[in-house]
């Protein structure tokens, strides 16, 4: 925090002095407002081409779009119902709730466990699932088609993918949570198991509500990479009318390769609802990134 | 860990025997297995097991069934690193292939990634629009793949009046439009810049902190002593950086060598197979062209190539416990 103060030279208190100021930096200001736009330009013109007419798409770039002063919501309107990327939609919502509730409880239930509750071999569990943090996804892919497709179809069901993300989200679940969790009081736990509480009664009255912001980013986090996937469903959702917005997406390329106009506005229903999560929960998110990644 | 002090008593043990710790019964002892036992039991079932089997399925011959069809000792190993072109091609130059592809990954997402990422960091905390700058640049983290695979495919597109690179290059710089993508001498570079972009702002934010949690000190008296910012950067701040900038760098390592879904939407691994990566030939292989053994392999190597990192891992912290 103090670095902030001091890299920005101490107040210039007349006029001529705020000028020789602005000029001496302003080449710091141009580079980083020039990143900056220069970053957002991708995005914003897939949003101004997602609301424009198919004929103005094709005759001109977006950014021809602020004098042209044409706006349509008919690409959303084909797009949700036409190409059933609405219904898309829901079904990335029913694979990513669930998929986000389940190593959320399972991983926070663990992580308690190996901060506060003593068993054999505790530490060496723990390592191994520090270790399991970064197995890639494409080892588990051929046996997990196979164990699902033999044990009651599961992947022409959602119990598959759910299955499939609650194990991949639970080592980091587990790792984020414990290393929260180890911070709380000595105290205060010591002091509720003198009154008599049992563990699970310690876990749910008093870890549980001081650990919100945690919990919260991992939330975000399963949240964001269950939304945001398209491998797994690829394999774990066969049936088509269950598959999520990331698969249904590839799908319109291949059969409206240019059209713009349509792939514009499913991609941006696709980032709507990771955006909205993203800024209102952004502190949560900054948090456990940087205890996830500071600790990793 | 076994080299950890125990604490000793001052005065001698203390009298009466001293202080039993409290025997524990049974189920006391094993409660705390309550507690990890549904997480361990799905990651055994659905992560371990899984690796025990393709590991198992690399050395066979399968099909679309996934059975241990045909025992094959290394071949498939020995195919991919010696027969293989679409995998690794060193009859040529520049080399191609997949693993040469993946290579150029790592070399070139990480190193951008992280000079973009770590100059931001050291720039936008000087101006009071801090804020601003970073939600700017942080914003494509939140964004699926998919969606960033569609957000470039128009900025890529071959048609000046469509995407904006080709509106920069031709229609401002007055060059031939490209076929960014259609290229094969370009796709990989095209194909690894739109996801450093997308990727930027992780770095920027971690690198952020970090800058922040330099005491304001050394760099006062640094200054103080007539040091230049770009001395200050050098040799104050780049050292302190260097455990956050070795973590970030491990972070992209993963991310580099399982990146798929950006090459799927954007490119299909095309043209031909000239933008295929590790993870790329290990799908195609599985569940195109029914060679799950063969893509058993891929993952393997996918595995060996991530394995330090795992081990770096599991040290740094055995090594924090023992501080902590």
């Amino acid at each position: 925090m103090a670095t902030v103060e001091s890299a920005v030279p101490i107040r210039a208190r007349t006029r001529s002095e705020r000028l020789v100021r602005l000029v001496s930096r302003g080449p710091l200001h141009i580079a980083l407002i020039g990143i900056a736009v220069l970053w957002l330009v991708p995005t914003v013109g897939l949003a101004l081409t997602s609301f424009r007419k198919p004929p103005a798409i094709a005759s001109s770039g977006w950014w021809h779009s602020f004098t042209q002063w044409d706006w349509t919501l008919h690409n959303y309107d084909s797009v949700i119902t036409a190409t059933g990327m609405g219904h898309a939609w829901v079904n990335s919502v029913i694979i990513t709730v669930p998929a986000t509730i389940l190593p959320l409880t399972l991983g926070a239930l663990a992580a308690f466990g190996f901060a506060w509750v003593p068993f054999p071999f505790r530490d060496t569990l723990f390592l191994i699932i520090v270790a399991l943090m970064i197995v890639p996804i494409q080892t588990s892919l051929v046996p997990l088609l196979k164990l699902f497709a033999n044990h009651g179809h599961l992947n022409n069901h959602y119990y598959g993918i759910w299955l499939a993300h609650t194990a991949f989200g639970l080592p980091l679940a587990v790792f984020l949570l414990r290393n929260f969790f180890v911070t709380l009081p000595k105290d205060l736990i010591e002091a509720a198991r003198i009154d008599g509480a049992s563990n699970l009664a310690i876990f749910r009255r008093v870890v549980v509500p001081l650990s919100v912001p945690a919990l919260a980013s991992f939330a975000i986090f399963q949240f964001l990479w269950v939304w945001n996937d398209l491998l797994m469903a690829l394999i774990f959702v066969s049936d088509p009318s269950k598959q999520p917005m990331t698969v249904r997406i590839p799908y319109l390329l291949s059969t409206y390769g240019q059209e713009y106009n349509l792939l514009a506005a499913a991609a941006f229903l696709l980032m709507i609802l990771p955006l909205l999560v993203f800024f209102s929960l952004q502190r949560y998110f900054v948090q456990g990134l940087l205890a996830g990644s500071v600790k990793t | 860990m076994s080299t950890q002090p125990l604490p000793t008593p001052v005065a001698g043990p203390p009298p009466g025997g001293g202080l039993r710790k409290r025997a524990w019964s049974g189920f006391e002892r094993f409660q705390g297995l309550l507690f990890v036992m549904p997480a361990l039991v799905v990651l055994a079932i659905f992560l371990i097991y899984p690796a025990y089997y393709t590991i198992r399925l690399a050395f066979y011959e399968s099909d679309f069934h996934f059975g241990f069809f045909h025992y094959l000792g290394v071949d498939n190993f020995k195919e991919l690193l010696t027969n293989d072109p679409d995998f690794l091609d060193l009859s040529k130059f520049p080399p191609g292939g997949a693993l040469i592809n993946n290579l150029r990954w790592v070399i070139f997402y990480i190193s951008l990634s992280l000079i973009i990422g770590l100059g931001l960091a050291v720039l936008a905390v000087r101006v009071r629009y801090e804020r601003a700058v970073k939600t700017a640049i942080f914003v494509p983290m939140a964004i699926a793949a998919t969606a960033v695979g569609i957000i470039w495919l128009l900025v890529y597109n071959t048609d000046s009046n469509i995407g904006v690179m080709n509106a920069v290059w031709h229609g401002v710089l007055g060059q031939h439009q490209v076929s960014w993508l259609g290229n094969p001498a370009i796709v990989n570079y095209a194909l690894i810049f739109a996801y450093v972009w997308a990727s930027v702002g992780f770095v920027m934010v971690v690198l952020s902190a970090a800058i922040k949690g330099i005491p304001m000190e050394i760099m006062e008296a640094a200054r103080v002593d007539g040091a230049g910012e770009w001395n200050i950067f050098r040799r104050i701040m780049l050292p302190m950086l260097s455990l956050p900038i070795s973590v970030v760098t491990i972070w992209l390592f993963i991310n580099v060598i399982k990146v798929f879904d950006i090459i799927y939407v954007m490119t299909g691994g095309g043209p031909g197979t000239t933008s295929r990566v590790i993870a790329f030939t290990m799908y195609e292989e599985t569940f195109h062209n029914g060679r799950p053994g063969y893509g058993a392999a891929v993952a393997v190597i996918m595995l060996v190539l991530i394995a330090p990192v795992m081990v770096l891992n599991v040290r740094r912290f055995r090594t924090e416990k023992v501080v902590a």
